[in-house]
């Protein structure tokens, strides 16, 4: 027997054995969570899988393979605008930082090869804070306001941060990388403006399927809800008309993936969510099967959803065993949750803008986790504050960011980021 | 050969990792293999989106896992 390696399993199946051996079953609030846990998956596999997350993947998918990053990174090299390097580095999370994990070589090259230490650390902060999943995610289950209100937040204090950072280490000599920075040269293939009625058209299918039903039964928004099937399904024909013309798709391929969606809208109209998942259906055999470009799409499409439907998964029932969902309770006390975090006072927000900061929260995980929060009882203030600080910062993110620019400016730039998400949190919660 | 994959341990780097050594075993040719997950060392060679593909110095692939025919492409030269 050799224990040098055997451990691992054995210390495994010991830690299993006790967990089973001890496990509270019985006890009311267990049981009680368990339930909570089951009902919080189920509501989110109802209500948010088919028509929001699997359009957003579809429209992360196109963005990774569409969307050249090299056309994005010229303003960030060394001889680029400072001016515009800010702008573009803050809002360019949303193109270049659809994975986490390319956040920090994308950081690394900028600080070193680059535009340098400002906008570098502007993107470090809005890049994980903005990506497109997160935000449609956001704005769906926590609503609209936080969704935007974290959107705007995080390419504004980017910004303010890449100052501070630029202006503090303002007499500093970056060792700058040796080497140019190395960026093949990017294929264009067809026009800017048919790449953009081509996502355009991807994105009003999106917003206009998840169209909430609005509160008063008149005026604009109501109009839209009573239309949005109409105005989804010619959104969806526009669509299918892009991928004709300039995707290379064979007309009669997808008139075939077509008829589905459109035999099924005219059988059974009142269950859309048919219709719209043989559109999916039908668009993933189309682009599956394709060889280029399209069926590049695809792949890192199902990449994306391969990587992040586990953890999200996961995330929900964690959130749900541990918060309940809203109104209801799991194993942590509401008590304790709005001792910590109710209400918006500056030691709520500060408390959730350190938490987050120092917490690990897998791709989109904070939305589920924010959730639990704010059904028991945390604040709209403190849940911006960690939506602010939480993705864009973690304990293991800042070993790697030490990596690259040692612990004082880490830590300044951890202060900032922590000092930032507090008052961002205090004037949003005063305000909604 | 020298072969260098860069990134820093992400799914789609190990994925890139595992499609080169099937490249090299197909085409049966005497290839290092090394595997940089050190932001230093990735920017020092002038790469900003990972996973990417160095093939005795020359940039190949970044920000994309290519495929099997593509990586086998990149070294058969």
């Amino acid at each position: 027997m050799d224990w040098k390696t055997e451990w691992k399993p054995l210390f495994w199946i010991v830690a299993i054995f006790l967990l089973l051996f001890y496990l509270p079953i019985g006890v009311p609030r267990f049981d009680n969570a368990v339930f909570e846990a089951l009902y919080l998956v189920k509501w989110y596999a109802q209500e948010h899988v088919l028509l929001c997350l699997v359009p957003a993947f579809f429209i992360a998918g196109a963005i990774a393979v569409f969307v050249s990053q090299e056309s994005v990174m010229k303003y960030l090299g060394p001889t680029a605008n400072k001016a515009i390097a800010y702008g573009v580095s803050s809002v360019s999370g949303t193109i270049l930082a659809v994975c986490s994990c390319t956040v920090l070589p994308l950081f690394s090259g900028i600080y070193r090869m680059g535009a340098g230490l400002g906008p570098a650390t502007a993107f470090l902060y809005s890049g994980p804070a903005i990506n497109v999943l997160a935000i449609v995610l956001t704005a769906r289950v926590l609503g609209m306001e936080i969704g935007i209100a974290r959107a705007v937040g995080a390419v504004v204090f980017s910004v303010v941060i890449g100052l501070a950072m630029h202006f503090i280490y303002r007499k500093e000599e970056v060792e700058k990388a040796n080497a140019a920075m190395n960026m093949p040269e990017p294929e264009v293939k067809r026009a800017l403006w048919k790449n953009i009625i081509y996502f355009a058209s991807m994105i009003a299918i999106l917003v206009f399927a998840n169209w909430g039903k609005p509160v008063e039964t008149s005026g604009f928004w109501y109009i839209m809800y009573n239309f949005k099937w109409v105005i989804t399904g010619a959104s969806s024909v526009l669509f299918a008309v892009v991928l004709v013309l300039w995707f290379e798709l064979k007309w009669w391929k997808v008139l075939i993936a077509a008829a589905p969606v459109v035999a099924l809208s005219i059988i059974i109209p009142d269950q859309p969510i048919l219709a719209f998942s043989a559109g999916a259906i039908g668009l993933s055999v189309l682009t599956s099967t394709d060889k280029g470009e399209t069926g590049g799409w695809f792949v890192s499409t199902w990449d994306f959803a391969k990587q992040i439907l586990p953890l999200l998964l996961f995330g929900v029932l964690i959130a749900g065993f541990l918060l309940g969902r809203v109104g209801k309770e799991g194993v942590i006390p509401n008590e304790w949750v709005a001792w910590a975090v109710g209400g918006n006072s500056l030691w709520a927000n500060f408390f959730a803008a350190i938490s987050g900061a120092f917490m690990y929260f897998a791709t989109l995980t904070e939305v589920p986790i924010v959730q639990g929060l704010i059904g028991s009882g945390m604040g709209k203030g403190p849940a911006l504050a960690l939506l602010l600080a939480g993705p864009a910062l973690s304990l293991p993110s800042m070993l790697v960011i030490k990596s690259v620019i040692g612990w004082q400016k880490t830590i300044v730039y951890v202060i900032l980021v922590v000092v930032m998400a507090t008052i961002t949190g205090m004037i949003f919660g005063a305000l909604f | 050969m020298m072969i260098e994959i860069l990134g820093p341990g992400c799914f789609k780097c190990q994925k890139l990792e595992e499609v080169t050594k099937q490249a090299v075993s197909e085409l049966g040719i005497d290839a290092f293999i090394n595997h940089i997950t050190d932001y230093n060392g990735i920017t020092n060679r002038g790469i900003m989106i990972t996973p990417a593909l160095v093939v005795d110095g020359v940039v190949k692939v970044a920000g994309k896992v290519p495929s099997l025919e593509e990586v086998k492409i990149f070294l058969g030269k």
